[in-house]
């Protein structure tokens, strides 16, 4: 039986430790939503998202309750709008009515983000595609929850080099259409290379075609829990701290597990994954910038940080795997800048550049992620940041993104605001030498000889 | 049998354990198991009780518990077992 120790425990992680239960995504197909009628087409994505999420919030609450966990989030992906408004589209307007309408059905069930607003362009674009990318800065812009990504590469396909230049241009032209909210509308635009389609995390969850018609995804998250029990561990060998890195993620997977199986037991939808990741919040304590402090350096960035988080997002991937039954394609540990109070110390103290930032991708989940750039940053440049990380994730088979901010009107030096979850971010700056001949050039790379392996 | 934990915490005083044992006793939830402790003056103690004889859903439980916590002056956390058996438990 349970002993007084063990229950004191967990809720000490919660309690002191913020663990929580980052997320409960709701995925939702919009396949058979599809019709060329716009208002038509418009009127069914409303009523399947509402019908089918509508009880999504009140069993949140329900679970938070019932375990005693915080649910931090609910929130709501769909099918890649590009494909569902493909047949009824004939301007980028007529994309922005689905942006409306996912942002009135996301108000009306009561979640926060809805994700999906995206398109996949790995290998090549079509017509609906170049015309929701180019919808994107309006849609963005114009309501409160929409969140967009775009694919842009995989291992299979290469990387789509006309999509990363039009992307280059419409990250600005978003950050141009919020600047007097310091650009915050970038902040639900991402990027891929390899995105998956389960991703349960905001901006770039979206419900792959591969999917079944609902399904529930949870994303963990703990990274006070990992930072306290490596406090025990200080001057251990490098065997004790994975174990000790191993065994904490394997306890925090369980709770989503446990939290995935019930709310997809009282939604009455399966369970797709759980997605165990470290994601930080700028709360104090929160942070996975702290977790590399206290694997021994002094501030994120410092030499010997990726191997650090090489080690850090290994064990946390090797202890969740077996917490739970089907674990998400974008596990491991999250290095946003704005959003961990860490990382933005580090960048305050010089510790930590864009480079070293680049460095980190190639070994941990995601990529560049929640960056602000100076406003004059061209779009060129920022195509040729997204060209790099997109060539780490397609080199190494992994998932990489990039969400930046060109901060309209300020420069390094300055800082953004954006308030709550999102954080603060010291504006970095940018390596200002030309790419525009290489990010010029028409077509796509070709995929890396090792996707070859039919 | 559905087992709940309920654990208490705060200062100690007189009539914790009788306070909550009441408010069990009244309600039809049975007590399996309980241990205390006091750490630093603290009142450490967690009750493993069984639900299925309530007619009270585990939200309003909850809701009481926390007030009558408060009354006394002690935090009280009522959660499913689930979550501490998935925990520490394979």
């Amino acid at each position: 039986m349970l002993n007084i120790f063990e229950v004191a425990e967990t809720n000490k992680m919660i309690e002191k430790e913020n663990l929580d239960v980052r997320t409960i995504t709701l995925g939702i197909s919009l396949l058979d939503c599809i019709d060329s009628d716009l208002g038509e087409c418009n009127r069914k994505v409303y009523e399947k998202i509402t019908k089918t999420a509508g009880r999504l919030v009140m069993v949140g609450a329900e679970i938070e309750k019932e375990f005693g966990i915080p649910i931090v989030n609910k929130r709501i992906s769909v099918t890649p709008i590009a494909l569902v408004g493909g047949s009824a589209c004939r301007t980028p307007e007529d994309f922005m009515t689905f942006a409306h309408t996912m942002d009135r059905a996301a108000k009306e069930v009561g979640v926060n983000l809805i994700g999906g607003y995206s398109a996949l362009v790995s290998k090549g674009m079509t017509h609906a595609d170049e015309l929701l990318i180019h919808s994107i800065p309006g849609a963005l812009a114009q309501t409160e929850r929409v969140c967009s990504s775009v694919n842009l590469g995989s291992s299979k396909t290469g990387i789509n080099m006309d999509g990363v230049r039009l992307m280059g241009e419409i990250i600005k032209e978003t950050a141009e259409l919020t600047k007097e909210q310091d650009s915050a509308a970038c902040m639900k635009l991402v990027v891929f290379c390899n995105a998956p389609d389960d991703n349960p995390f905001m901006a770039g969850a979206f419900h792959g075609v591969t999917e079944c018609d609902a399904v529930v995804n949870v994303g963990v998250s703990g990274p006070g829990v990992v930072k306290t029990a490596l406090e025990k561990v200080r001057g251990a060998t490098f065997e004790v701290l994975c174990e000790t890195i191993k065994k904490t993620a394997f306890k925090v997977t369980r709770v989503g597990q446990l939290v995935a199986q019930e709310a997809s037991r009282m939604l009455e939808i399966p369970f797709g994954i759980v997605d165990l990741s470290l994601a930080p919040t700028p709360a104090i304590g929160d942070s996975v910038a702290d977790i590399l402090c206290e694997i021994g350096l002094e501030y994120a960035g410092a030499p010997g940080t990726t191997a650090a988080l090489a080690l850090l997002n290994d064990q946390v991937k090797k202890g969740g795997v077996m917490a739970s039954s089907y674990v998400g394609g974008l596990s491991g540990a999250f290095i946003p800048v704005s959003e961990d109070q860490g990382m933005i110390d580090a960048v305050s103290a010089g510790a930590l550049t864009l480079e070293k930032l680049e460095a980190m991708t190639c070994v941990c989940s995601v990529g560049l992620d929640m960056i602000a750039i100076p406003g004059k940053t061209k779009a060129s440049t920022i195509s040729g940041m997204i060209a790099d990380e997109m060539a780490i994730g397609m080199v190494n088979q992994k998932t990489t993104a990039v969400r930046i901010i060109p901060a309209v009107g300020k420069d390094v030096g300055e800082r953004v605001e954006f308030g709550g979850l999102f954080g603060c971010a010291p504006i970095m700056p940018v390596n200002e030498f030309s790419c525009d001949a290489f990010i010029g050039r028409q077509g796509r790379i070709p995929a890396p000889i090792h996707s070859f392996k039919n | 049998m559905k087992k709940t934990i309920i654990t208490v915490v705060g200062k100690d005083t007189v009539g914790i354990i009788a306070g909550v044992c009441t408010y069990l006793a009244e309600n039809g939830i049975n007590i399996l198991d309980i241990s205390q402790t006091i750490v630093q003056e603290y009142f450490n103690m967690m009750m493993i009780v069984d639900t299925s004889g309530t007619s009270k859903s585990h939200s309003d439980m909850a809701d009481e518990l926390k007030a009558l916590g408060e009354k006394i002056g002690v935090m009280i956390k009522c959660q499913r077992e689930e979550i501490f058996q998935s925990m520490h438990r394979i």
